[in-house]
């Protein structure tokens, strides 16, 4: 029987993998994005699992929301990235350090 | 017409002191000058139409405005008239008007400014300042009021001492005016907060009534406890000890003589060194209640006489021996202020006023004839260059050694200004101390005042030329605007001692009357305390319209005399005088070698200045080189410059040199820089290091501190 449990493992199992695609990638600024696309999902299958856990449906609509501002937040990042290549000609991770102190 | 006279110097001031671009130069001398002269126009006929008895307790006050309304302290700026006010406006308005005239002729040239430099109109706004400044420190109605005049006159006193600006040594007397007074108010401020703590008020009227009690009072003071009256008592005499340049406190005083001679003769011989005798004199409520302190009082001004006087006899610069001269005069009205004759105090307070601004204006006019040369050693042989002012210094020579005729008494005593009040406060001396410490001082220094008067005289006006040939050949008569100030003081020295003579030093009753003080007959001699008391409280008080009995007084024998005692409550008239302090009359009853005494020392002191000076002028260089170590202590005034610069100065000066160069420059200056310049940038560095710019760095710092977090959360957070 499948439970709690193993849906929340498998979230806590995308969640920790879109971190480490966060901070270990050195290359592609698209994967940052898809890193923190499944970070998102992660959450979302959280939600959705406590939400039948609990038969409480607020958590699936929520799920929804988060869905509808990731995809719009995926978009925005995309036209960033863009720009970006407009400008540098590059969307290596490297090289994205005009922010440096 | 008090407030006119109050503001019209003011007014005169701001006139003078702002719109001297518009009217003009002469205009604006010309306004402040005639404000001046309205002022005391006004001023006499205040004094002489003051009826104290027609007035409560002998006092009016005029309001001029709301002031303070904070807490439990409420009080008016109010102008207090009585009999003491009016004695010191016509002293303030008629000297301040004449220097004012004066200081036409006087300051018509100066070397000390540039040629076609604009000082006239700041000269005589600072004047009228200083004029308004001490009007309003005489005519206060509360101590604040007073406190504000007092400072008022300090900074004046500033600004002219220091007139000269490019000279060094008046900069530095100037501010050497200003500390040395600051340690005399610190004393009065003390005295004032004391006064409001015990008794609520800083009105006068409230003050005064609430007096009795506080004699019975303490105060904790530093490490122990006090009788009230005499610790305020002797705080308030610290702030006149610094205003009235007595013996500590002193040494501003002839250092002020940097200032212009008009200066000198207005500030430093006339007004505000007798502010201290009058606050004595308006505190005399409390005074009465404060053996201690009038004790020591009466000790430091017979002791400020005889040093001053002992100094005056061998200074060289004709402005400081008249300098040290008020000095010493002041210390006389010390005496008799603290002995409880205030009224005597008052007296030569308002004599001196006129012989010594007439000194002071006549040195200026030997000073103005000698291209502004004031060594007296090159002067001499001026009598014939300068008749005028000649004859007008000997007048006020004449009064100052107390020229005039012993024992003869037509209702007064004949004789010249100074003869009359030098001699009643000798006498009240004699009378207070039972021939005591104060009254001995009082004798030698009147000898040595008479001595070093006649040398000023002998060295200015006899002998031969000593000083530069040109400078004598050219030597000449001061201008009228001048002189006629001189005339006018001359009537003041020769007249003012014998025509109010009754009315500050007559028999208790006259002076009670005139001062408006209840007074009481006293049944038998030396009535006791207790029966004066009684008979202040028993239906017998006389408020002071009598004139019958008045006039058999002035016939009467001399038994008569101790008929009268002073009575009433403090607050009751002008001035305050317990009953059972009978100095005034016991005045008069002294010996008559001790009426003598000051006659025979102004004789002494005339002959050995007229042997030493012009029969054998080769005397006083003989005696300096054979009295060497004397001299010297004399000519360096007691060495008080040197030992408080050594004591005082120095170590002062070492203290701020270390807070400044260790303290500030070190440690404030050096931890500001050092963490402005080393710390915080370090931390910037560091910081910096931080910004990598990398995302992948800041989500991993992000990642590490949710982590911290939980943990953390997980271990001590959260619900129990």
């Amino acid at each position: 029987m499948i439970g709690l449990e193993h849906y929340l493992t498998v979230a806590a199992a995308l969640f920790v993998i879109g971190i480490f695609g966060l901070f270990l990638n050195r290359k592609n600024v698209i994967i940052l994005l898809m890193s923190i696309e499944l970070m998102l999902l992660a959450v979302n299958i959280n939600l959705v699992a406590f939400s039948s856990f609990l038969g409480d449906l607020v958590g699936q609509v929520f799920t929804l929301f988060v869905l509808t501002v990731a995809a719009a937040e995926a978009a925005i990042g995309l036209a960033i990235l863009v720009c970006f290549f407009r400008n540098r000609g590059t969307i290596d991770v490297e090289d994205v350090n005009v922010m440096k102190g | 017409m008090e407030t006119i006279i109050l503001f019209a110097p003011l007014v005169g001031a701001i006139l003078c002191g702002f719109g001297w671009k518009l009217i003009g130069e002469t205009a604006a001398q010309w306004v402040s000058t005639s404000l001046l002269f309205l002022a005391a126009f006004f001023s006499w006929i205040i004094f002489l139409t003051f009826d104290a008895s027609a007035h409560v307790n002998g006092t009016y006050t005029v309001n001029i405005l709301r002031w303070i309304e904070s807490g439990t302290l409420s009080t008016d700026w109010a102008i207090r008239m009585d009999r003491l006010t009016a004695t010191m406006l016509i002293v303030i308005t008629t000297v301040s008007a004449l220097v004012h005239l004066y200081s036409f002729g006087y300051m018509a040239h100066d070397d000390n400014f540039k040629e076609g430099e604009s000082y006239r109109p700041r000269f005589f706004a600072y004047l009228s300042f200083f004029t308004f400044s001490m009007l309003m420190l005489v005519t206060a109605d509360n101590l604040v009021q007073m406190f504000f005049g007092w400072e008022g006159v300090g900074v004046a006193s500033y600004l002219l001492i220091g007139f000269y600006y490019r000279k060094p040594t008046a900069n530095a007397a100037a501010i050497k005016a200003f500390v040395v007074n600051r340690v005399g108010d610190f004393g009065f401020a003390l005295g004032i907060f004391a006064l409001y703590m015990m008794t609520d008020s800083i009105r006068f009227t409230d003050i005064f009534a609430a007096i009795p009690d506080l004699a019975e009072q303490t105060i904790t003071f530093l490490w122990t406890d006090w009788n009230a009256a005499n610790l305020i008592a002797f705080l308030l005499f610290i702030g006149a000890m610094g205003k009235s340049a007595q013996l500590f406190l002193h040494t501003w005083l002839p250092d002020a003589m940097e200032g212009p001679t008009p200066v000198s003769a207005l500030i430093h011989a006339a007004t505000i060194v007798t502010a201290g005798v009058f606050l004595v004199c308006r505190m005399s409520p409390l005074m009465e209640y404060a053996p201690q302190a009038t004790n020591f009082i009466v000790f430091l001004g017979a002791s400020t006489a005889f040093f001053a006087a002992t100094v005056g006899l061998v200074q060289n610069d004709i402005k400081r021996v008249i300098a040290y001269s008020t000095c010493s005069q002041l210390g006389y009205m010390f005496v008799a202020a603290g002995l409880g004759a205030y009224s005597v105090a008052m007296f030569h307070l308002l004599t001196h006023a006129f012989f010594k601004a007439m000194l002071f204006l006549g040195a200026g006019s030997v000073i103005h004839a000698m291209h502004h040369e004031q060594d007296m050693r090159n002067y001499g042989g001026l009598r014939h260059k300068i008749p005028k002012t000649f004859a007008m210094m000997m007048i006020g020579t004449l009064a100052i050694t107390g020229v005039g005729i012993p024992l003869l008494y037509v209702g007064f005593p004949i004789g010249f200004a100074g003869f009359v009040s030098k001699d009643a406060i000798i006498e009240t001396a004699y009378a207070g101390t039972a021939g005591g410490y104060a009254f001995w001082m009082l004798v030698v220094a009147a000898l040595m005042t008479s001595f070093y008067s006649w040398r000023l005289m002998f060295m200015t006006f006899y002998g031969t030329a000593r000083g530069d040939a040109h400078t004598h050949e050219h030597a000449h008569e001061s201008p009228n605007s001048m002189m006629i100030p001189l005339y006018v003081l001359a009537v003041g020295a020769v007249f003012s001692g014998m025509v109010w003579y009754g009315s500050f030093f007559g028999h208790t009753d006259k002076v009670a009357k005139f001062f408006g003080v209840p007074y009481a007959e006293a049944t038998a001699h030396g009535d006791d305390a207790a029966h004066g008391e009684e008979a202040a409280h028993s239906e017998e008080v006389v408020t002071g319209d009598d004139h019958a009995e008045d006039t058999a007084h002035d016939a009467g024998a001399k038994e008569e005399e101790h008929h009268y005692n002073f009575a009433g409550t403090p607050g009751e008239g002008a001035i305050h005088v317990a009953p059972e302090n009978h100095v005034l009359n016991e005045a008069h009853e002294v010996p008559t070698w001790v009426k003598l005494a000051p006659f025979f020392a102004m004789l002494a002191g005339l002959g050995l200045a007229y042997q030493m000076y012009i029969r054998r002028p080769d005397w006083p260089h003989k005696l300096a080189t054979q009295q060497a170590p004397l001299y010297q202590f004399l000519l360096n005034k007691w060495y008080f410059d040197e030992i408080y610069n050594f004591a005082i100065i120095k170590p002062t000066l070492a203290l701020g040199r270390l807070l400044w160069k260790r303290g500030d420059t070190d440690t404030i200056d050096g931890g500001i820089n050092g963490l402005a310049l080393g710390i915080i940038p370090f931390f910037t560095r560091l910081a910096g290091r931080a910004q990598s710019g990398y995302i992948f760095s800041y989500a991993f710092a992000m990642v590490l501190g949710i982590a911290v977090m939980l943990t953390w959360m997980t271990l001590f957070g959260g619900a129990k």
